[in-house]
This record gives C-alpha cells, structure tokens and sequence, in this order.
C-alpha cells in the first residue's frame, strides 16, 4: 500500500509517496538520490547509515521512513556549509587522516555531530562511546577519534552548530 | 583549510630536514619535497562530505535490478531440477539466468578455475548462488526467487580438510581431485634432519588459526551495461583487480577483452576480499547482454559472507632447531589447509605460508609439507598478509617457548637470528634492504619491554612479535612476464600534469601515493596532479591491489615515466638558461643549475614553450619484476612453487602488545600497542601509520573474537555483523606506532617499501605471547576466545591442585 507523506531532510521538504514499510535509508538512497548515506549490513550492525532525526543518532536502515513524518531528518548532505565549505568535524577528519575507504565516513561524522551536538566537550571515553556502534575496518579508530576531539575543541572555539 | 609547508619534510624525528647533514644537495637522492608529506587523500573531501561514488550508488537510465537465489537448504547437494517458468512469468520480471547457460568456469589462478558463475549440476557450499534474475525492482526481484523451484539431493557434507581426506574414497567434493584434495606441494631447502641431530634445542608444537573474513564494510555491487548495437560491455564494480576481472569476463562472457570495459568507483574496503571476480559482476553482465538493459547486482551482507573467500584455516606442525650458540639451524612445518568450497587463491596462499618461514630469520634448512584441502565450506581465499600470519603465528609463540627454554630473552633470541639487508634465504629469496633488528631495537626500547617482560602481576602481560610481507610479486598468475604497471604521465598548459595508471585504490591510498610520486618525479606539487586511475579503458594497464604491490611498482614506473618529459623540459630550459641540460634540477616547479643556483626559470615557463612547440609531453613507464628463481641453492634443484614468496623487496615491523585478562570472565584485552616499521620511506607518513594502526586492530580481532562458524549441517551460523564480532572504537588499544621515518631501501623507487600487510603480521603472535606472560599459559590456537581462556584456567588450577596434593 502505497501513501504520500512529506519528510523534512536537511531543510528541504520532500513530498513523497512510498510503502508503509519502506525504510528511511533505501527512500534517501533510491528515492532521493541521497547517497551519502551508506548501506553496509541493513541489520542495524554496522551503523554506516547513521542519520540524525530530530538531533538523535539514528540507524536508517532499521527506520520505516513513514515513521519520520514531522521529524527534521539530517544526513550527511546537510553538514554543507555556505560556500561548499566542510563542516569542522569533517575537516577535522580530512586533516587527521580518518579516512580511508570512506565507507564508514558519513555514518561515523553523523554520530560524531549528535555527540557534539549535546556535548560539546565530550571526554575521551564519552567519544569512543558515541561511535562504539559505528564499525570501521580501515582505520583502528584511533584517528577518528582525533579527528573528533579536534573538531569539539574547534566547533567550541567557533560556536559552530 | 589547513596549508602544509611544501619545504616541511619530516626525517627524522622532531627535525624537519629537507636537506640531509653531509650530503651535497645536488647529490642527494633522498632530497624529496613531495614523497614524505603527510597530505589528506586525494579522495578525502569528497568521501566525507558523502559525495564519493560506489557502486551502488550509481544508476543507469532504464536499470533493472538483479538478485541471485542461493541454496539454504544444504552445504553438499545435487541438483536435480531447477523450474524458473513461474518467476519469469512474474510481471517486472525481465530474466532469469542459470548455471548452465554460463557454463565456462573461472578462478584467479588460471590453472585452477573450477568456479561456475551460478551452481551447475551440484551445489557445494551453504549459500551457493543457483538462479539470478533481472527484475524492474528489488522487490519484484526477491519476489520472483521464492516462485524459482530447485530440487535437490543431498549429499554428505565435509567440514573439515582431515574428515575431507579420510573420506574421499565415499564422497568427493569435485570430480577432477578424487581425493579431495586442491593442492599440494614439498619444498625442501637443505638437510632438515641431519641439522635437527646437531641441535641443542629442538621444539614441536601444533597450530590451529580460525575462519576471519575481510569485513570491508560495503558489500559488493556491479553495474553491468551491455549494448547490443556495438556489442560492447561496460561494468563497474566494487573490485580490487580490474584487470584479472576484465580477463575473467572475457572468459565467462566470451567477449573480447577489448569489448569490454571494467570501471572501478570508489571502494569500500577490500583486504583482498574483492580480489577476484565475484559470481554477481557475471550475473549483471549476462543478464545486461538478455535483457539489453543496465543490470545492477548489490550483495546483502549474508551473501558477502557466503561468497567473499576469507582467511584459510591452518592446522600447522612445526618444528624448530637452535644450536647451542642460539642460531636456528631448521624448521620443518607441516601445514593442512581448509580450502573451502573452490580453488580461488589457493595454490598462492599454500605456496605463500611454505616461503614464510624462510623469513625474517636466517634459517639455512627449512622443509614444508603443504596440502590444501576442499571442504563444503565457504571458500578460503585472499585476506590481508596471505599466507603470511599463519606460520608467522606459529614460528613467533615458538621462538618465545624456546627463549624461555634456553633461559634469554625473546628479544636476544630474535636479534641474533633476524636477517639483514643483502640477505639470500635457502630458497633464493633475495633481502635488499631491512631494518629489521633496528624494528626489534626501537619496539623494545620504546615499550621498556625488557623491564616488564616477566615481571608483571598474574594477569597483566607483554608480548614480542616480528614479522615482515613482500613488497610486490615477481610473477603474474598467469603465464606472462610483460609489465605488470604501466604509468603515462601527461604534461601541458591546458591540463597541468596528469597521470594514468588502472591502479586501484581500495581504502589503502594509492591515489594519493600515485600523485605524490608523480609530483616529485615531474618536480611539481602533489596538488598540481590529476589522478586518472581504476578504469581498464581510459587507465594503463596494471595487475591489481594484493601482495602489497602498488607502492613499489607504481613509484618505479612512474620514475620512468618521468624520464622522457623532464628531458625535454630540461633541454627547452638549457637552451634559455644557456648550460648544460644534464646539469640541470627540476624541484618544486622551477628549472634550475645544480651549481649555479642563479640559472633558473620556472617549470610551467618551460611546459608553456614545450605545449606551444613541441605540443603535449607525454611519458611511458613500466614496472617489471625481478624474475628470481625459487631454487635450493646448494642443488640447484628447481622446488615447485618456489617461485611464489620472491618480492623485489620486503617490509618489517615488531609489535610489543600489553594485554590484560579477566581471570573471572576469561576476556583478553589488548591495552597497549608499541609498534615499530620498517617501510622504506613512508610516503604519506600520516596515512602510512594509518595503516599500520588498522592492520593492528584488523588483526586483533581475528586474534581474539573473529571466526565463521558452521553448524554441523554446513549452514553458516553467523552471517552478519550482529554475531561475527569485529572490533569497536571500545576495544581500541592505545597505539604508539613508531615507523622508522629515516629507513630508505635504496634499490627501491624513493626509497618505499610496503606497510599495509606487513603490520598484520606480528599481532597473532604478540598478543598470544602477552597472554603467555600474563596468565602463564600457551594457547596455540587463535582466536583465544573467553571460553578457551577460562577452561584453561580451570585445567591450569586442577593439575596444579593435583601436584600439590
């Protein structure tokens, strides 16, 4: 059964018509030609579909998109800055070199903003919790986590949101 | 963002020095600007900003959705009918393809295909691909594989390579090998027995290694797009090897090579996982060539578990000999490996754990029995450091026991025998250049090893490991000695400098590498370079990413590549500068004397005067192997397979890991990593020791949790990455990596070797080790699971208890 609803993605509102059980990361993907966010298990294991809906990390893959109406969904297409600029959590993970096959990248730049996004100045421990559900098979992590830090001490310094 | 001094090369430690003490700077090879600058892929931004393309995220105009239906019933099977008539009747359904109507087999080893896109007569692992079909969405194509019928009739299933042996003379898995098995081999370098009677230290011991599968994070896809009116293929696929996928296609498909095009997107991991075609790149061709539509094939992530061939399981025999003096005099290893379902890779990696042991110590006599066995199991294949960290297991828990038995230190024990550079092993292997003891030196110094090794309270430990990987292959799978990378370097106003080479980055950063060599090869910035990569078409030719291969033979092309247009450039600046074009330097885009520093010009005046006169510069360079003969070099006896192992050179690294254990819970934790790497020049130190912090944790989860499991049916019990456990940012050790920034392989291409299998190897051994010293027991299994730790303990306390009373 097929229903049209209206989903806000990063300040824009899409009209839409999907299935009741479509879910959100295949209605970015194929739908809206989103594609920055990543499918890697559709199990919820992986996190590589990492989305915020109303500011909450959010596995897109294991979310009927229907159940996003009326929410502010943000994906990684959203970070943009005036100007094509990179957000600072994604500079932070250009310059430290946190980035290798990229696949797991958005998904681990969504979880790193839901964390700054409340805790701006997050412990070391408290980053590596905020990503322990993200995998990355590249790096060992450790750079993404420097990458993290650095940006929290940069988004506080340019109260950057 | 941020700016890097382009002056700013780090060599040594907390120095920068672009220009060596001593050496004159017109003689200095080592003098790079642009090899040595941690600078950000060359991909970066747009894989952050989520704009970096992948297969799947691609579509065509008019693209249909393909799906492959799989055996879940059995991991051992006959097939006895398969009905398609109801799913093709499924409105939206384009077509359905089965085995038969693709039949030409294919495998990465010529002499070993034994692969069929899809099933044809008999299913032989759990989830082996038996239909695909092509449908106008995925729904509709997952609709049509339940309507698809396939009668089967079981057969016995052999899971393991012992029970496979014992009972070929009942059930055979494939009718070319009766006794099932794929391959087997003898190499034997010296008299192993007449040493082992001269030792004063002599140890046996057995090893088993678990089933880790690659866990690249996108799973594979392809997108197929035949056009029947020129009769021309062009796919694009998450892939490691274009160009031994383009020649598969061509097998399978039965098109010219020059009809088809492989293009590689952006990739998502690979570790060797994507190193060989895979059934759904077919399927989406075939189906593209009926259906005359784009045919897009994405795996789900059981089906990358089903298919991608992991890490053989070894169950590995050795023995080891040390004379009185501390040298090793012999090893003799016995290795019986789990091939899985298909040949794949298996003849390399069974040859690659016998040439393994030969080093990073001088062994002069050293024997290998090697079989390699099929099971109804997921096939074994390519996985990160191949043949390499099963033996490199075994030798480096042994070296620690028999330290212990002669009463010295792991470390002396390691330093006495490590080879050094110039080194010939028993089978030819040939070491240009290492640092190997220098690893060994800093990795203990750096983790006060000594201090703590032995002296830690129960349950905290430390662990010493060594190892090293090849740094290239001397031979193509097939036979073939042409170039195995061709680089063309293109110079003009209107393009700047672009570089052409179908080499493929996977994560691992050879775009990035490519640039920069190319940037101090031309005496340009690694900025100024366009990178023009991954695409059988419109790229030159290259092998593919394995055996650590890239760094060495693109920098070596390159090299050459570069030759024909700085010539140029130099004889258009001679003449305007009025001296000797042989006397002239190119660096850091300006053209200038090596003796007076006055004559100089810019680099882009001289492309300028060279664009309008001459036109467009253009260079060719090849890389080609040494071809090295693995021979006994006492006999002159040619020993086969003893040409896989030879490299033009090799890297080496030592992990010293600290490990904690849960005595309650029997969980190991890895704390602290101190690494150290010998990598030549490492050419992007940043995303070198990148590398080297990935492969530490990669390894440490095939060490401590990683494993396939198969129920005794064959069925594979954990699929997914809810139940195959790989390491989170919660297990993270501390990492100190500590790459010696000064190391330089002189017969190799800016000094670089490899680095991104090599720090693979140690970790199995170290952490074992560390365990070792921290609860007083061996395990001589990986991976050391909690289970295997508390039962180890119990029994550890029981025989204890038994003495005492």
């Amino acid at each position: 059964m097929k229903q049209q609803i209206s989903l806000d993605i990063n300040g824009r509102v899409y009209d839409l018509v999907i299935s009741h059980r479509d879910l959100l990361v295949d209605v970015l993907r194929k739908k809206l030609g989103l594609t920055g966010t990543k499918k890697g298990c559709g199990n919820g294991d992986c996190a590589a579909c990492t989305v915020q809906v109303d500011g909450e990390p959010t596995l897109s893959c294991l979310t009927l998109a229907i159940s996003c109406q009326g929410k502010k969904i943000i994906t990684v297409e959203g970070l943009a800055q005036p100007g094509g600029a990179l957000h600072p959590i994604q500079e932070a993970f250009v310059n430290q070199g946190a980035i290798q096959c990229g696949y797991c990248t958005p998904g681990m730049v969504m979880s790193a903003k839901a964390l700054l996004d409340k805790n701006p100045k997050p412990t070391l421990e408290e980053i590596k919790l905020a990503i322990s559900g993200n995998l990355c098979r590249c790096t060992g992590y450790k750079r993404i986590i420097e990458a993290i830090e650095i940006a929290a001490a940069t988004m506080s310094a340019q109260e950057v949101k | 963002m941020q700016t890097w001094d382009k002056r700013e090369t780090e060599v040594t430690e907390g120095k920068s020095s672009y220009v060596r003490e001593g050496v004159p700077s017109y003689l200095d090879e080592r003098r790079h600007s642009q090899v040595g600058r941690s600078v950000p892929k060359v991909d970066a931004a747009a894989k952050v900003r989520g704009e970096a393309v992948y297969a799947d995220d691609m579509t065509l105009p008019n693209m249909l959705y393909g799906k492959i239906k799989r055996c879940k019933e059995y991991a051992h099977a006959k097939i006895k009918k398969i009905d398609c008539s109801k799913a093709l009747a499924l409105p939206g359904v384009f077509a359905v393809l089965t085995g038969d109507e693709a039949p030409n087999k294919w495998g990465i080893v010529p002499h070993s295909c034994n692969e069929t896109v899809l099933a044809i007569d008999k299913v032989r692992f759990y989830g082996e691909g038996v239909a695909a079909v092509a449908a106008i969405d995925e729904e509709t194509a997952e609709a049509a594989l339940d309507l698809i019928e396939v009668e089967y009739e079981p057969l016995p299933a052999l899971l393991d390579p012992f029970e496979s042996m014992a009972r070929a003379n009942e059930v055979v898995i494939h009718e070319t090998n009766p006794d099932n098995i794929a391959f087997h081999g003898n190499q034997i370098y010296g008299d192993v027995d007449k040493a082992f009677a001269e030792c004063e230290y002599v140890l046996e011991r057995e090893f088993k290694t678990g089933m880790p599968q690659h866990g690249f994070i996108e799973p594979q896809s392809a997108l197929a797009s035949f056009d029947p009116h020129n009769g021309r293929l062009h796919l694009w696929s998450s892939n490691q090897v274009p160009h031994y996928l383009h020649r598969q296609l061509s097998i399978v498909t039965e098109i010219p090579m020059s009809k088809i095009r492989v293009t590689i997107p952006t990739v998502g991991g690979g570790f060797g996982g994507k190193g060989e075609a895979c059934p759904n790149e077919f399927a989406a061709c075939i189906l593209s060539r009926k259906t005359g539509r784009p045919v897009k094939i994405t795996y789900e992530r059981s089906e990358v578990f089903f298919t991608s061939k992991g890490r053989h399981p070894c169950h590995m025999k050795m023995k080891i000999g040390i004379d009185k003096d501390g040298y090793i005099q012999a090893v003799d290893f016995d290795n019986t490996m789990d091939k899985g379902a298909y040949a794949s890779w298996g003849v390399v990696v069974m040859f690659y754990t016998g040439s393994m042991v030969h080093l990073p110590y001088k062994i002069p006599n050293v024997r290998s029995y090697l079989r390699n066995v099929y099971t109804n199991k997921p096939s074994s294949g390519a996985l990160r450091g191949l043949g390499g960290v099963q033996p490199r297991l075994a030798m480096e828990v042994m070296l620690d026991e028999m330290a212990e038995m002669m009463g010295i230190s792991p470390y002396e024990l390691k330093m006495k025998n490590a080879v050094v550079s110039g080194y010939t092993a028993a089978n030819n292997m040939y070491v240009p250049h290492t640092e190997y003891k220098r690893c060994l030196e800093t990795a203990v110094e750096k983790s006060s090893y000594l201090e703590k090794h032995g002296k830690l309270p129960f349950g905290k430990g430390i662990g010493l490991a060594g190892g090293n990987y090849i740094s290239g292959t001397a031979y193509t799978l097939y036979q073939n000695y042409k170039p195995h990378t061709t680089v063309v370097l293109r110079v003009d106003t209107e393009g700047g400098v672009t570089v052409q080479c179908a080499c493929t980055d996977i994560g691992q950063g050879v775009d990035t590498v490519i640039a920069q060599f190319t940037a101090e090869a031309l005496g340009v910035y690694f900025e100024d370079v366009h990178v023009v990569v991954r695409d059988t078409e419109t790229a030159t030719f290259d092998l593919g990413t394995f055996a650590s291969r890239l760094t060495y033979a693109t920098g070596t092309a390159v090299k050459a590549a570069a030759e024909p247009i700085n010539q140029k450039l130099k004889e258009i600046a001679g003449q305007k500068l009025g001296c000797r074009a042989d006397q002239l330097i190119i660096k850091d885009h300006k053209i200038y004397s090596m003796y007076e520093t006055k004559k100089t010009m810019s680099w882009d005046e001289a492309v300028d005067i060279a664009t309008s006169t001459v036109g467009t510069l253009v260079g060719v360079g090849h890389f080609s192997p040494p071809r090295r003969k693995g021979i006994d070099i006492v006999t002159g006896n040619r020993i086969q397979g003893g040409n896989i192992g030879h490299s033009p050179t090799f890297g080496f690294s030592c992990q010293i890991h600290e490990v904690e254990v849960d005595v309650e819970t029997g969980r190991i934790r890895v704390k602290k990593v101190t690494e150290a790497g010998d990598m030549g020049t490492p050419v992007n130190p940043m995303a070198a020791d990148g590398q080297v912090e990935g492969s530490i944790v990669y390894n440490m989860g095939a060490a401590l949790y990683e494993d396939q499991v198969i129920g005794a049916d064959g069925r594979h019990l954990n699929p997914n990455f809810h139940d195959y456990k790989m390491p989170t940012s919660m297990e993270m050790p501390d990492m100190f990596i500590n790459t010696l920034k000064d190391s330089y392989d002189p017969t190799a291409p800016f000094g670089a070797k490899e680095t991104g299998e090599g720090a693979v190897q140690p970790t199995f051994p170290a952490i074992t080790n560390a365990v070792y010293d921290a609860i007083g027991i061996r395990f001589y299994q990986v991976p050391i699971t909690p289970e295997m730790v508390l039962r180890a303990l119990k029994e550890k306390k029981e025989k204890e208890a038994g003495c005492g009373a």
